[in-house]
């Protein structure tokens, strides 16, 4: 069990290419830290450089209290799960397992029952001498499991374990995954680009663009208080509606002349962008916002409404039972519902 | 039983009342072309097995034969076991035991080191590596018929000649085995080494737990190759082995004719036909044998 922090961590590759700014962070002991952003900001590289297997440029990683750096990773006791699971594919599902621990000189009585216990845990018995090629998608990642489970790391470094999976199975693995690292009580970092999978798995959620650290904080934070429009944009399905708007006096006032209600500038006068969430704002025929649908998507559960506000891009998420067509519609915030960032940076204002 | 009897009548009806299959007349021109081919090689070696079964005579008067002779046996006998050469010191089975040691020592050999440079110029960090390829890839372009008096030279001064050394170290020295290795080796997911890394697997653990069996199929298929070529060698086991007792089937069937050059006494054609027989049955033992995995050595890897 250990706490993983990171001191001013940067990475520039050969190649000239800094794929990670100076970054400092904290996970604590026993959470589950989920590393999300888009493609090639960074998440793999920074997971890569704690496991050991890219260089530090420069900085400072340790876990537990032990500082790493320079030290193999097969002694800093931590256990990696891939993408494409990285299976032995001439061992059986037992001798992959306990493949760590042979190289650890632990003998083989001792491996055979680690390795019977994981596979137990992850209902696995029935396959340990099978090879890799003879399971199914899912049941290889159950393997990749087993193999930094026996292990007792420190931590766990999961890479997008889930990205090979079909969607059924993504969930049904991602409450498991979740429910084993609970039940260990084992610090793992967890890399993902599906914003879904970091909101529902997450202690603590670490939100990269660009090689940066836009926003630290646990999920409800990150919805409810996105530090950027990146951030806003990116966490939550359907995403956030962001318009461009312009405050002065204390008002904030949509291109149409409509003032949006609930925003409070402080002081605050010129281009802001204002941020809504397609769920925090309903049709009322007294409402202060108008919005023209063109397209109506049914999602099942609930109706999405696609269409302009003061000829912006902007939609809403009406739940199934309301009636909805397209055409001018009055739409009704609810309470908290407006973000406000500054328009150049993108920064939260307030 | 009923049921057994059942079935069987089943199947025969459904057999009889099959619609008689509509003859594709373009497969016949394949198959034609590829019968032909087929006989153009399988005749003459027909030819020589047949020859084989002919006393000299015979063979010397009417040249090769169609049909069978009655020294089938006689001759095979005289191929594997009478002495023969100049000193009398070489049968059959020596020179079979000298190929055998030949192609194995070339196959096993080349692939060893083969793996061993691929390892290195893959997987580490060399300040060279590239440079160290280029020239271990231009070899290729070297092989031994071009560099033979060099080599030749060589393993005189180093006082190799009529070694099993001698007649095997410099055939190792290429690049083939290298650079199917190196290619393959360079297919290997980066993920898997990885892992291996982690679960703390040292560059020696890692050659022989992981590499050495991923690559099976890859060394089957290469070792299959290396010793029909080195069973074949022809030039080099010629210059460099005058004791008969290293000559190689290959060399021993030459021996044979050759007393006609010499005009001594009619050549033992029959002999030569066998041994001929018997130089070839190894090789093809082991295409046939291992084909399976050749295959997949070649076309697919087990990842
Ligand atoms: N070996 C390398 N040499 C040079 N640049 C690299 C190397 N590996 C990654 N990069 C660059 O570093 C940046 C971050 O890469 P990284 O693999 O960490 O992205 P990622 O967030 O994991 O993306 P994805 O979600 O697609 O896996 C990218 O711009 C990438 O092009
Ligand atoms: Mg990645």
């Amino acid at each position: 069990m250990a706490q993983v922090t990171l001191n001013q961590v940067r990475k520039v590759y050969p190649n000239g290419a800094e794929a990670l700014e100076p970054s400092t962070f904290t996970i604590p002991d026993g959470e589950l830290c989920v590393l999300v952003g888009p493609s090639g900001c960074g998440k793999s590289t920074m997971l890569r450089m704690v496991a050991g297997l890219e260089d530090i440029t420069e900085g400072e990683i340790s876990i537990g209290d032990r500082i790493v750096n320079d030290i193999d990773p097969a002694d800093r006791n931590i256990a990696m799960v891939f993408q494409n699971y990285a299976l032995y594919p001439h061992m059986t599902v037992a001798r992959n397992m306990g493949y760590g621990l042979k190289n650890r000189g632990m003998d083989k009585g001792q491996i055979a029952a680690k390795v019977r216990e994981a596979a137990e845990m992850l209902n696995l018995t029935e396959f340990l001498d099978r090879r890799p090629s003879q399971l199914s998608g899912g049941q290889r990642q159950r393997v990749a499991m087993g193999r930094a489970i026996v292990r007792e790391p420190d931590l766990f470094l999961f890479d997008e374990p889930l990205s090979n999976l079909d969607a059924k199975l993504r969930n049904q693995m991602r409450i498991e995954i979740r429910a084993l690292q609970r039940r260990l009580g084992t610090t793992a970092m967890y890399v993902t680009h599906d914003q879904v999978e970091a909101m529902t798995m997450a202690d603590r959620i670490i939100v990269l663009s660009n090689g940066h650290i836009e926003q630290i904080g646990t999920p409800n934070e990150i919805y409810e208080h996105p530090a950027s429009t990146f951030v806003a944009s990116f966490m939550g399905a359907p995403p956030m509606n962001l318009l461009e708007a312009d405050a002065a006096q204390g008002r904030v006032t949509l291109k149409n002349g409509e003032v949006v209600p609930q925003a409070s500038v402080n002081g605050h006068a010129g281009a802001v962008t204002v941020g809504i969430r397609p769920e925090d704002i309903m049709p009322s025929p007294q409402g202060d916002l108008t919005l023209d649908v063109d397209i109506i998507e049914e999602l099942g559960a609930q109706r999405l409404l696609h269409g302009q506000m003061g000829g912006q891009a902007f939609s809403v998420a009406v739940p199934k039972d309301q009636e909805a067509s397209t055409g001018e519609m009055r739409l009704a915030l609810k309470p908290n519902a407006v973000h406000l960032f500054d328009a150049d940076q993108g920064r939260r204002l307030g | 039983m009923a049921d057994i009897t059942d079935t069987n009548v089943h199947t025969t009806t459904s057999a009889t009342t099959r619609r008689p299959k509509r003859i594709r007349w373009d497969h016949i021109g394949d198959h034609a072309v590829l019968i032909a081919g087929a006989l153009l090689m399988l005749v003459p070696v027909y030819m020589v097995f047949a020859t084989s079964s002919w006393d000299a005579i015979t063979v010397h008067r009417e040249g090769m034969q169609f049909g069978f002779g009655d020294q089938l046996v006689e001759n095979y006998n005289a191929a594997l076991l009478e002495y023969g050469g100049f000193t009398d010191s070489v049968n059959g089975l020596t020179m079979l035991g000298n190929s055998l040691i030949l192609g194995l020592g070339f196959a096993i050999g080349k692939i060893i080191v083969g793996m061993m440079a691929a390892y290195a110029i893959v997987y580490f960090r060399l300040k060279f590596a590239t440079l160290a390829f280029w020239m271990i890839f231009t070899t290729l372009l070297l092989p031994l018929e071009v560099r033979i008096l060099p080599s030749y030279e060589v393993i005189s001064w180093m006082n190799l000649g009529n070694t099993y050394t001698g007649l095997i170290v410099p055939l190792i020295a290429s690049a083939t085995a290298t650079f199917f290795f190196r290619q393959f080796f360079r297919s290997i997911p980066e993920e898997l080494i990885e892992a291996a890394r982690i679960d703390g697997a040292g560059p020696v653990k890692f050659f022989i737990d992981i590499l050495v069996p991923l690559s099976k199929t890859m060394i089957a298929a290469m070792f299959i190759i290396m010793f029909v070529f080195g069973w074949n060698q022809y030039l080099w086991p010629t210059l460099i082995t005058t004791d008969e007792s290293l000559f190689t089937l290959v060399r021993g069937i030459r021996q044979i004719v050759q007393s006609y050059a010499d005009g001594s006494e009619t050549p033992d054609y029959g002999q030569a036909a066998a041994l001929a027989i018997i130089a070839m049955t190894p090789p093809v033992l082991i295409v046939v044998f291992f084909q399976n995995w050749f295959v997949k050595g070649l076309t697919e890897s087990d990842k």
